[in-house]
C-alpha cells in the first residue's frame, strides 16, 4: 500500500532577508525541523523570490545535484568554469557541483522581482568533475501531459543528473486526469504544486504544497482547477 | 557555557575556509578544520570534538577511516559550506 506525506505550503520555513524572501520545504539555512530534512534522495526545496537588482553573491557548492528552475523573470549565473547565462522561465539548470564549484546567481533585471525553485538532489557518486547545463524547454509540450525535464540519462528528454531521477512538468486543465508510472522500484515521487489545484491518494493540494508518495509503482493525480505542478521521481535511500 | 566543538576534514581550501565561516558564525560552536585523517587525529588529542564533519575532497578510504577512528557523530557534509550545514550538525547533535 503506498505511504503518503502532506505538507501545506503554509508549514514550510520561512527565511526573509529583505532582498530574499524564501520558502524552504525541508530544513535549510537557519530552518531547521528534524522532521523536513529530506525526501528520499530530495535534500532541498527552496522556493525564491530574489528582489530586483539583489542576488546571491560568490559561495561554494560540492557533492550536490542542483537544479533551478525559473518560474517569473530572468537568474543570472556565473560560474567558476566560466559559465555565464541567464535561465528564464521555461529554462531549467543543472549544476553537478562534484569536487567543487564556486558561483553566484542575481536577479537579471534591475526593478522586477525573480520567482525560481531551487532544488537539490543527493548525487549517487561522490567527487565527479563538476558540470554545468542549461535547457530551454517548450512549454506546450507540458499542456495536458507530463513533460519530462530530468532524467538520470544523457541520452534521454531534459537534463541530466547522477542520481536515479526524473522530474516532470504539467500544465493541466481542470477536469483531467492524468497517471504516473514511477521509473525505478523503491523510488518515491515528491509532488510540488505550483498553482491550481490536484488530488493525488485522496489529498487535495492547492498551490505551493507539498506531497510526497512511495511504495507504490504509479499514482492517480485529478485536476481540480487548472494547475501547474512538477513531479520529482527520487530513490527513498541512497 | 562551553562550546561545542566541530571537526571539519576536507582538501578544498577555498570551501574549508567557507564552511569554518560558518560554524563560527554561530556563537555555540567552534569549528577547527583538518586536511587529512592524520591531521584529524592529531587534533583531537588535544581538543574532545562533538562533531566530525567529512568535508570536500575526501576519498572514501579516508571517510572510512575517520568514522572507525572517532567514536562521536561522523557526518557527511554535502553541498560545500551551504544551507545544509546548520542542519547537519543539528542532526547529528540530537542524536
Amino acid at each position: 500500500m503506498a505511504q503518503t506525506i502532506y505538507h501545506a505550503a503554509n508549514t514550510r520555513g520561512k527565511a526573509d532577508l529583505g532582498w530574499l524572501k524564501s520558502y524552504h520545504s525541508f530544513s535549510f539555512g537557519d530552518y531547521y525541523n528534524p522532521e523536513r530534512m529530506n525526501f528520499g534522495a530530495l535534500r532541498v526545496l527552496n522556493d525564491d523570490t530574489v528582489d530586483g537588482g539583489k542576488g546571491f553573491g560568490e559561495h561554494p557548492h560540492d557533492n550536490m545535484e542542483i537544479i533551478s528552475i525559473p518560474l517569473k523573470g530572468g537568474l543570472k549565473h556565473l560560474d567558476s568554469m566560466d559559465n555565464e547565462a541567464v535561465i528564464s522561465d521555461g529554462d531549467i539548470q543543472v549544476m553537478s557541483a562534484g569536487t567543487g564549484i564556486f558561483h553566484q546567481e542575481h536577479n537579471d533585471d534591475q526593478h522586477d522581482a525573480v520567482q525560481f525553485l531551487q532544488i537539490w538532489v543527493y548525487p549517487n557518486v561522490l567527487n565527479v568533475e563538476p558540470r554545468y547545463d542549461q535547457l530551454t524547454l517548450n512549454k506546450a509540450d507540458r499542456h495536458n501531459k507530463l513533460q519530462q525535464v530530468l532524467s538520470p540519462n544523457k541520452d534521454d528528454a531534459g537534463v541530466w543528473i547522477y542520481q536515479n531521477a526524473w522530474f516532470h512538468l504539467g500544465d493541466f486543465d481542470k477536469g483531467l486526469n492524468t497517471e504516473y508510472q514511477l521509473k525505478a522500484k523503491g523510488n518515491g515521487v515528491y509532488v510540488f504544486v505550483l498553482s491550481g489545484s490536484i488530488k493525488i491518494d485522496g489529498q487535495i493540494l492547492n498551490t505551493r504544497d507539498g506531497f510526497g508518495i512511495w511504495d507504490t509503482d504509479k499514482f492517480n493525480i485529478e485536476v481540480l482547477e487548472d494547475a501547474e505542478f512538477l513531479l520529482m521521481e527520487v530513490p527513498m535511500t541512497f | 557555557m562551553e562550546k561545542v566543538e566541530i571537526l571539519a576534514v576536507g582538501k578544498h581550501p577555498e570551501i574549508m575556509k567557507t564552511v569554518l565561516r560558518l560554524i563560527n558564525s554561530k556563537p555555540e560552536w567552534n569549528g577547527t578544520i583538518a586536511n587529512s585523517t592524520d591531521e584529524a587525529v592529531a587534533l583531537s588529542q588535544n581538543t574532545a570534538f562533538n562533531v566530525v564533519l567529512l568535508c570536500a575532497g575526501l576519498d572514501e578510504v579516508e571517510a572510512q577511516q575517520i568514522k572507525a577512528l572517532f567514536k562521536i557523530p561522523v557526518v557527511q557534509h554535502y553541498g560545500g559550506g551551504s544551507g545544509l550545514l546548520f542542519a547537519e550538525i543539528y542532526q547529528a547533535l540530537d542524536n
